[in-house]
């Protein structure tokens, strides 16, 4: 047996995948296909203080590996996720991460006050992705400053004990630095990544394909970044405890997030191709460390940045099979 | 897999291809999925995963359902529109081949509303939609009600199923604009006249959405109560059909009175006529819930 249980700061999550921001719908629409207890969390929509309508349609466009949304944050604000869908996500024996936004700091300020009213909330995460209205509208997570303002101001009005964490988009100039901003202002663990701009061109209309004109690219096309983007945040707070994602599909993505430095694995757009995609990744994620005869998660997080030589035994690339490594027992803790 | 309540419940299946063929200016494809055609409600459409198992296109191709049947345990057979179309998704649906498989979700989304008692009902349909208005007609003549059903499109090849609605409607009138199938002229031309000449009770309606606009907006004229399904619309927008991603929106009039923005898959595919803010498909209405205008203007 895999022991699969992960830490997210204080949190302790039974498994290390878990549904990224907005890809879930309220839970129902999961629950429908598994039941929600088998994820390690469940992340809601980024909730704001008011309801939200979003972006007018077409609000999605299908890319090459991917696909390309402006949303608009649609949601129902936090006083009808207080009544309506936090006590349902509550009963599923499930921790939830229930994901913040809003158009200033003290909105995003605000809503994380709400939340202390009830006792279900697992940790906050704060989507930095939000445009900031006093910067043109643009994403609060571009600049190490704006971003730790708001994780400050969260990280105050969260009740202790419950953890913060950072959801950073891809679109900086310099990504540590944002993440390093953040984990000053108290951010306990990170998210990495939020989706990445993009724009599609309809070929009939001649005009942008989407109404919101640019928006978000997620999917297995931005896998690659994802995982750049981990590794490196890794390597620089290597003891921030990261939540990776962005286009996982398979239990060997996640393993590439976790070998990366992901403590955890959120899965997003696979979930519109295949809503059962999170168990199944489980167990492929579970099959794949066990193959791998790597006994604890854990011990795989962050294995990508060991020096070569010091692998566990060498396996064919996409399956099972071990052949006698050239190294170390899978088992032996490095220095 | 077989270890998700969802699967054990057959919401999501591997299903079997049986046949692909064309009719008229769209394709038909015949899955074999017991499970779905047990559930299956007139209305109702299914999701499939296109491009096979390995595949990387996320967004699932929502079809509506043009009959089920018994054979082999149940099939389930969906219409949609290939011609001159770019989208290599619905390329690879119509060039599997029968054994190939096929991940399908279904049955989804509310079904039509069925009369209680036996009225008269108007079927109206255009394009590949029309398909899903021939289970309905069966389900409605089983409550013995009278079925009329008025098709139409651009030319003869683009109406589905007008010879199915001769055969088992009370009446079957079809329209196409070229003239080159039944009277020359639109729906919306033919449909007071076909109202008046049935005595509908109630109007059913499933295809384009300028189609569903005249269609909603006729039977309020007429002081009759219009169930329509906005296929196309759905078609056009939807990524996951399952509720999950919040793509296919449109403003809708609740029961308070407010404007929501309700999801085509999962408060539709079939909604209220009267109810739709036809006139601002595509947009976020000002007065609408949560609309921009609520933020100060911000946005
Ligand atoms: C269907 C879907 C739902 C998602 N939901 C969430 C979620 O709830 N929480 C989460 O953390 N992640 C979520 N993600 C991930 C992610 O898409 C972001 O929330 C996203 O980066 C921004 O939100 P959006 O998709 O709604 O796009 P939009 O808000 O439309 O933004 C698209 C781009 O335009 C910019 N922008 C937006 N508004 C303006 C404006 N007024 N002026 C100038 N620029 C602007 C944004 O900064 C962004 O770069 C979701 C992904 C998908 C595919
Ligand atoms: S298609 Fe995803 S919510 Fe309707």
């Amino acid at each position: 047996m895999t022991d699969l249980t992960t830490r997210i700061g204080p949190l302790e999550l039974a498994n290390p995948i878990v549904t990224a921001a907005g890809c879930g719908g309220t839970g129902r629409e999961l629950a429908r296909f598994f039941e929600l207890a088998r994820l390690g969390a469940f992340t809601t929509a980024s909730v704001m203080l008011q309801p939200r309508a979003g972006r007018p349609t077409p609000r999605a466009a299908e890319t090459p590996s991917g696909m390309l949304t402006a949303m608009g944050l649609p949601g129902p604000g936090i006083d009808a996720f207080l009544e309506r869908d936090l006590p349902w996500l509550a009963e599923q024996d499930v921790p939830v991460i229930v994901s913040v936004a809003g158009n200033s700091r003290e909105e995003y300020a605000e809503v994380a006050r709400r939340l202390n009213a009830v006792r279900t909330v697992a940790a906050v995460e704060v989507n930095l992705a939000a445009p900031n209205v006093e910067d043109r509208g643009r994403m609060f997570g571009r600049l190490p400053g704006p971003a730790a303002e708001v994780v400050r101001a969260v990280r105050t009005a969260v009740r202790r004990g419950v953890p913060v964490l950072a959801k950073l988009a891809p679109d900086v100039t310099d990504l540590v630095n944002v993440a390093l901003a953040c984990v000053d202002a108290g951010a306990e663990g990170l998210s990495l990544i939020n989706t990445m701009t993009g724009l599609v061109i309809d070929p009939t209309t001649l005009r942008p394909a989407l109404a919101g004109v640019s928006g978000g690219l997620s999917g297995p096309a931005i896998r690659p970044v994802a995982l750049r983007c981990v590794y490196e945040v890794h390597a620089a707070l290597p003891t921030v405890p990261i939540i990776g994602s962005g286009g996982v599909a398979s239990g060997l993505d996640a393993l590439e997030f976790v070998l990366a430095g992901a403590s955890a694995v959120a899965v997003g757009t696979a979930l519109f191709r295949d809503p059962t995609a999170a168990p199944r990744i489980l167990r492929e994620l579970e099959e794949a460390l066990s193959d791998r005869r790597i006994g604890r998660l854990a011990d795989a997080v962050g294995l990508a940045h060991r020096p070569p030589g010091r692998v566990p035994p060498q396996i064919s690339p996409r399956r099972g099979a071990a052949s006698p490594g050239r190294v170390s027992e899978p088992e032996e803790k490095l220095p | 897999m077989t270890d998700t309540p969802g699967r054990a419940a057959g919401l999501q299946t591997s299903a079997t291809v049986l046949t692909v063929r064309q009719v008229r200016d769209y394709h038909a494809l015949t899955l074999v999925a017991p499970a779905v055609a047990e559930r299956f409600r007139p209305g109702q459409f299914v999701a499939l995963a296109v491009g096979g198992a390995d595949s990387a296109r996320l967004v699932r191709r929502c079809l509506p359902v043009y009959e089920v049947k018994p054979d082999y345990g149940g099939t389930v057979e969906v219409v949609f529109d290939h011609r001159g179309s770019a989208d290599p998704g619905t390329g690879w649906l119509v060039s599997r081949r029968a054994r190939d498989r096929i991940d399908l979700i279904g049955p989804l989304g509310r079904p039509f509303r069925l009369p209680r008692d036996p009225v008269r009902c108007l079927l109206v349909g255009g394009g590949p939609g029309a398909a899903a208005l021939f289970s309905l007609a069966d389900t409605l003549r089983r409550r013995e009600c009278t079925v009329h059903f008025l098709l139409g499109g651009p030319t003869a090849g683009a109406v589905f199923g007008a010879q199915s609605a001769q055969r088992i409607g009370d009446s079957a009138t079809v329209v196409t604009e070229d003239g080159s199938l039944g009277e020359a002229g639109t729906v919306r031309e033919a449909l007071p006249a076909v109202i008046e000449k049935t005595g509908a009770d109630v109007v059913y309606a499933c295809g384009p959405t300028p189609l569903l606009r005249a269609v909603s907006a006729v039977a309020t004229e007429f002081g009759l109560p219009s169930q329509v399904s906005v296929e196309e619309f759905l078609r056009q927008t939807a990524v996951c059909g399952t509720g999950l991603c919040m793509t296919c929106v449109l403003p809708m009039i609740d029961d308070d009175g407010v404007t929501r923005m309700v999801r085509a898959c999962a408060d539709g595919p079939v909604l209220r006529g009267d109810r739709v803010r036809w006139g601002d498909l595509g947009t976020i209405p000002f007065d609408a819930l949560g609309a921009p205008r609520a933020l100060g203007g911000a946005l």
